[in-house]
């Protein structure tokens, strides 16, 4: 392929892609530099941001920092954000991968009929189910609890996991298995030791395709929860935004605070986030 | 009854099945199977608070469609998520195939570009609607500061006061942080497209506007089949942009209200004033819900049938 953009180049005119560049970092520019300028005024106090609002801050100025971490509640907004993902994307895993590893290892019409339950539930908005599923956390005495959350997250997600766990399982050759039970090995030993440790890149897709949203959520913490200790990250940022309306260097330092963790990772992991993200879209 | 040992077999293999599939049904049906068709359910009910109260058959739905205070409203609302998808199609999927392109060549700096791109897609969306919130305040926004200091003060306004531009704002500041997707998804099809038919296309001298658009364009129908069914559902659950750049009342005069915030104050209601109504809450997320599921599934069937095997 390099061969032929570079016969194709020649034959065109230089311009174009001199062109092309100039979008691609006109568009990256545009991409970045509201993340640069949110980052940058962290670091200013208020009337800075107002006055030179595209200088480059003094980076030892950090009592925004401090404060957003020292007198808010953004810590707690934090661990029920890791502790609400974190068990989601567990819970997602483990009954994603149960239900793929059935479907895909032990075909059967009941099999093919489970795949296609899970599948249907692919496309729904459950946002629209919200009303019952209020209720019915409130029956179950969920509701205002993190695990109103992570229910929720995890009936979100598990479709997607199945489908991706599923379709991986079944590319599998079943000699594995047969060596297996020919040395006498049981059906969940064959799962646990044989099959599984082969199925962690598409774990990892599927953790990954799960966890972004989860962490990003902000529809269902707004209806289900209340109290400010069982709020997460972007929940909070709303209480957070309300509560220091024109204290400007606090409300950048707290956007800041919120978008560091998964934009860091992002940049440290970027191929596995963009295959995890559109996994499902590219196949 | 005695048991053969094979009988003991396929009973054990059974029960072992029955165990891997049962618990993940069991979870999907309550959570998912039964709040859905519950919500169909309730939508025949009339509810006082969180008490479900007389059956009243298509009441909630006269109401929420031709009602006096409510039909205006939605209609209202669902016109502005129909622009918004029509937008987003244009500006977002339509960037991004353009975008797409541009990468697929692997120019100078393509893996910094393309990490670029995707950054405003992994931050949430309550962290973009607020940045973009500041960003655009009238007095002390960036976009006001900057066209100030360019001499273009004329071009400067209230953004997200002004209801002409309010909702336009919106859809651009959606397209900023979502435009990186279709990007990618167009640019991973683009790289599925056989070498061989782009060479041969080049070859016998196609322009570079020829090639995009009778080449590259239907070889990537796959993409585009399930970005515009994504964007389509997307654009009709519409939430949290509109949310926490303009409120949950749709401000300025109703010009960026849309069907998730009138579903939000019909059923939660809001702070100002109006009550919960589950029965014309459901009987909105039910006409959506069909509304979402049978265009969706007729836009998948069209745009499947214009995909061409390779």
């Amino acid at each position: 392929m390099t061969t032929l953009t570079h016969e194709a180049a020649a034959k065109r005119p230089v311009s174009f892609a001199f062109l092309a560049q100039i979008v691609l970092i006109a568009n990256s520019f545009v991409m970045l530099y509201p993340v640069v300028v949110m980052v940058f005024s962290a670091f200013k106090t208020t009337g800075e941001i107002f006055e030179h609002p595209f200088a480059l801050p003094d980076f030892t100025q950090v009592q925004n920092f401090a404060r957003v971490l020292g007198e808010t509640s953004m810590p707690t907004y934090f661990l029920n954000s890791i502790v609400v993902t974190g068990a989601s994307v567990v819970l997602i895993l483990v009954l994603g991968t149960m239900a793929g590893y059935a479907v895909a290892r032990y075909e059967s019409r009941t099999n093919t009929v489970v795949l296609l339950f899970f599948l249907a539930g692919l496309m729904l908005p459950l946002k629209l189910a919200v009303i019952p599923l209020f209720i019915l956390l409130r029956d179950l005495n969920l509701l205002d609890s993190r695990w109103s959350l992570i229910f929720t997250y995890t009936a979100i997600g598990l479709p997607s996991a199945v489908f991706i766990m599923a379709g991986f399982l079944r590319s599998l050759p079943s000699e594995l298995e047969d060596a297996a039970r020919i040395d006498g090995a049981s059906e969940p030993r064959i799962m646990w030791s044989v099959m599984l440790p082969l199925a962690r890149p598409p774990m990892a897709i599927a953790a990954i395709q799960n966890a972004v949203p989860i962490w990003n959520d902000f529809f269902f913490p707004l209806v289900f929860i209340q109290t400010d200790s069982a709020k997460t990250l972007p929940q909070g940022l709303t209480t957070f935004m309300g509560e220091y309306t024109t204290d400007w260097g606090m409300l950048f330092a707290g956007l800041t605070v919120a978008a560091a963790p998964i934009t860091l990772l992002y940049i440290a992991l970027s191929r596995q986030f963009i295959q995890g993200m559109t996994a499902g879209a590219v196949k | 009854m005695p048991v053969s040992p094979k009988q003991a077999r396929t009973l054990k293999h059974r029960s072992w099945v029955a165990f891997l599939v049962v618990p993940p049904i069991v979870f999907m049906s309550l959570f998912v199977v039964y709040p859905i068709l519950s919500a169909f359910a309730y939508a025949f009910y009339e509810w006082r608070g969180l008490a479900r109260g007389e059956f009243v058959g298509l009441a909630n739905f006269r109401e929420v469609l031709f009602g006096p205070t409510m039909g205006p409203v939605v209609w209202n609302a669902f016109l502005h998520n129909v622009y918004a998808l029509v937008a987003l199609m244009v500006v977002q999927n339509g960037g991004g195939f353009f975008l797409a392109w541009l990468l697929y060549k692997e120019p100078f700096g393509f893996r910094f570009h393309r990490v670029a791109v995707f950054v405003p897609v992994v931050l949430s969306t309550i962290i973009v609607g607020f940045l973009w919130k500041l960003f655009l305040n009238p007095n002390f926004g960036i976009v006001n500061q900057a066209l100030y200091s360019v001499g273009l003060d004329s071009l400067a306004r209230p953004w997200l006061g002004d209801s002409s531009t309010a909702l336009g704002a919106l859809i651009l500041a959606n397209a900023w942080h979502f435009v990186g997707f279709p990007t990618l998804v167009y640019l991973a099809g683009m790289q599925r497209i056989p070498s061989e038919i782009i060479e041969a296309a080049r070859l016998d001298g196609t322009s570079e506007w020829q090639l995009l658009k009778n080449v590259v364009w239907p070889l990537v129908a796959p993409s585009t089949t399930i970005l515009f069914t994504l964007l389509f559902i997307g654009a009709f659950n519409w939430f949290e942009i509109p949310y926490v750049m303009v409120g949950l009342d749709g401000s300025p005069f109703g010009s960026t209200d849309v069907l998730g915030l009138v579903f939000y104050r019909t059923a939660f209601g809001n702070q100002s004033a109006s009550v919960q109504n589950f029965g014309q809450g459901s009987a909105l997320a039910t006409l959506l819900f069909l509304f979402i599921v049978v265009f969706a599934s007729m836009l998948t069937l069209w745009l499947r049938r214009r995909e061409i095997q390779f």
